[in-house]
């Protein structure tokens, strides 16, 4: 049974939160993602959930209180954007490397500087590489579900990772939406009680967490750890599937949009997939075979499928909401160049960095890009493979 | 003639974005008044403040200005002196800044003495994320994080820095503006690590939450609850629940950081002591 609302993406992920009911939330404030656990702390306050909410000083007090509170067998997780992130790094890894399934609630906002409180994903690309599963969304309807989600593939025994959620800051985080919910009951039988194997302070099985490796043994450890990513791929499928079962809404390890027949095609992750949309609609009443890719599983990323899925594109857009400082290319862009590669598939790829700060990004723009892609394929000149889009220049 | 604070504020940036009754503005005011007093070098005078929205203050002053991240504006102000110890460094920050994510630099800037000025906009509340609850504010105030009053009792950060070792130590309020003014002259004339605490009103993320009104409200209220030093130290704790001191809490002299550490490093050169 759906129940119809209308909600923030904040709010939507905060609810999924009071139904997942998790055992200790640690948090500090940060815009654009303060809304969820204030409004979480108001569930606690009210009696709503049995969680410890620990308003902690600092995000990395926020992520190593969830670390030892997951440690000690206890469903933690989180809320954070930006800075936020950043100040987490050191222990990010450290939640991953000891396999801790904590979830945070990624609010996509710009790194500094210059100081911005607006979306890009300078911040979860800049974590890309710690360990961590993540998923993007790109409504508020993809956050609450993606949420719903996420324990049950971090906490899968083959798995056991911890998880990051992400969604566009202010763009979703702030805008209300119409959004379908599941009962409160439906989402705890989704998720299911967390039954850790090992925990601290088991006097059945005490436990050494976080113990120092010598080199002898440091690279088997994290050659497991990487097992561990490459089988939330599937596991994402699987859960996907249940999920479906439960609220018929189907999701993937991304969604292609009018991708089949496409001549041109769009990567792009997050809420201005939607906007990308609204073009590829616009271009395809105009008789224009063009289609779309949008991410939803960046960690591990799912190469072999995306290359797949684009084997029939004659040229192709990375659209990356990052400047990643290599010289050459966007996250996305290399990630997709490096899958097609791999493929054997060699087609014009033109990597894009689009949004930074909160630019805006509209349907106009996709058509700019969509029509630079044409303009290649029919001068066989590809150009500058690395553009930024809707520049004041 | 240009009105004498004016060349110390970029004008051209005001009016400024707080809210109505916010007093970060008295604040600012009586930060440009002492630089005026001590007839401030705007060429060997640098602002570094951290996140919040008192740490905009900062870019309303005509002066080289270092906005940081959030708690650590102490950091970069130690590598500022350290760097160019003739320089003379006001560092700008919220009472979260300050205590919260940034309460171990704050212990060890004021350990080491080193000559930096630290101001202190109390307005005991996250302001800038929209009224979280911070390590000032007083125990059973209502915030955003404390829905039904917090539990966790508060700092009271001139005595930390007091103890942490800061040779001075001040607090005023924006009600006591004159008096702020005063402090902050005697706080940047000090040589070593000098704390301003300004208690100053967010009647929207703190006042309105906890039914004090107006910014003007929020004054009056200080000026009930500010007690002066020297009548502080004469009241019993008991008479002073709910009160703080105000004035120049503490002073003394202890060796300044950047001056030990030259003296050290001419030591270690064999270069012998002057004088
Ligand atoms: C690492 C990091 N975490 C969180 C934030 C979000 N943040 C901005 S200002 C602020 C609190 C401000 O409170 P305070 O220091 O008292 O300054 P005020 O706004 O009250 O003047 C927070 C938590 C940030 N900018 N950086
Ligand atoms: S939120 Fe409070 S501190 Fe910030 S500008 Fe408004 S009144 Fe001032
Ligand atoms: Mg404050």
């Amino acid at each position: 049974m759906s129940i119809k609302d209308r909600l923030s993406g904040n709010e939507a992920v905060a609810i999924a939160m009071r139904q997942i009911n998790p055992d200790v939330m640690s948090a500090f404030p940060i815009t654009p993602s303060t809304e969820i656990p204030q409004t979480f702390s108001s569930f606690v306050a009210n009696g709503q959930v049995d969680t410890a909410f620990i308003p902690v000083e600092s995000e990395h007090s926020a992520m190593s209180a969830a670390i030892g509170s997951q440690a000690a067998g206890a469903r933690s997780l989180t809320a954070t954007s930006s800075c936020g992130l950043a100040l987490m790094w050191e222990v990010l890894y450290v939640a991953a490397s000891n396999r801790l399934p904590i979830a945070l609630a990624l609010v996509n906002r710009t790194l500094s500087g210059p100081i911005n409180i607006n979306c890009d994903h300078s911040d979860s690309m800049g974590a890309r590489d710690s360990g961590w599963i993540q998923i993007y969304s790109e409504n508020n309807q993809e956050a609450y579900d993606n949420f719903v989600q996420a324990y049950r593939i971090a906490e899968h025994a083959a798995v056991r990772l911890p998880i990051m959620i992400c969604q566009d800051g202010f763009i979703t985080s702030a805008a209300v939406e119409n959004i379908e919910l599941l009962a409160d009951r439906d989402v705890q039988g989704f998720v299911g009680e967390y039954h850790p194997e090992s925990y601290l302070l088991n006097s059945k099985q005490p436990l050494a967490i976080g113990p120092y490796a010598v080199s002898a043994y440091c690279m088997e450890a994290k050659r497991a750890q990487l097992e561990a990513l490459k089988n939330a791929k599937q596991v994402t499928l699987d859960v996907a599937k249940e999920f479906a079962a439960l609220s018929g809404r189907e999701y993937g390890l991304f969604e292609e949009y009018k991708l089949a027949d496409a001549d041109y095609a769009m990567v792009i992750i997050g809420s201005a997939a939607g906007t990308a949309k609204d073009a590829v609609d616009q271009l395809r009443a105009a008789g224009q075979k063009v289609g779309l890719l949008k991410i939803r599983l960046f960690r591990p990323f799912p190469g072999e499928e995306i290359a797949a899925a684009l084997q029939k594109s004659k040229v192709i857009a990375c659209m990356d909401r990052t400047e990643s400082f290599n010289g050459r290319c966007g996250p996305l862009g290399a990630e997709v160049k490096s899958a097609l590669f791999d493929a054997q598939l060699m087609p014009p790829v033109i990597n894009y960095v689009y949004g930074l700060g909160g630019r805006d990004v509209t349907v106009e723009d996709f058509i700019t890009v969509f029509a630079q892609l044409a303009e290649i394929e029919q001068t066989n000149d590809g150009g500058k493979k690395y553009r930024y889009l809707s520049l004041r220049e | 003639m240009q009105n004498s604070v004016e060349k110390y504020l970029r004008m051209d940036k005001l009016p400024h974005i707080w809210c109505p009754g916010c007093g970060n503005g008295i604040v600012l005011g009586a930060m440009v008044r002492a630089f005026t007093k001590i007839n401030c070098n705007q060429n060997n005078t640098v602002i570094v403040s951290g996140i919040g929205c008192s740490s905009r203050a900062a870019g309303y002053m005509d002066f080289d200005t270092l906005h940081t991240t959030h708690g650590r504006a102490l950091a970069f102000a130690t590598g500022i002196k350290l760097a160019k110890p003739e320089l003379k460094v006001f560092v700008i920050m919220g009472d979260g800044d300050a205590a919260s994510i940034g309460g171990n630099h704050l212990i060890h800037a004021a350990r080491r003495n080193i000559d930096l000025t630290a101001i202190i906009f109390n307005n005991h509340i996250y302001g800038m994320t929209g009224g979280q609850y911070s390590p000032l504010t007083p125990l059973d105030s209502m915030a955003t994080t404390a829905p039904y009053n917090t539990i966790e009792r508060n700092f009271d950060l001139a005595e930390l820095a007091k103890a942490a070792g800061a040779t001075y130590v001040a607090r005023s309020t924006t009600y006591h503006a004159t008096m702020l003014t005063n402090l902050i002259v005697a706080g940047a004339t000090h040589k070593g690590f000098s704390l301003i605490e300004a208690v100053t009103a967010c009647p929207v993320s703190y006042g309105r939450r906890n039914k004090m009104g107006s910014g003007y409200d929020m004054m009056i209220w200080q000026k009930e609850h500010a007690v002066p030093v020297q009548k502080a130290r004469n009241l019993t704790p008991k008479e002073m629940q709910g009160k703080f001191a105000v004035g120049e809490l503490y002073k003394a002299e202890a060796p300044e950081y950047t001056e030990v550490y030259d003296l050290l490093i001419k030591k270690a050169q064999g270069i012998p002591k002057e004088g």
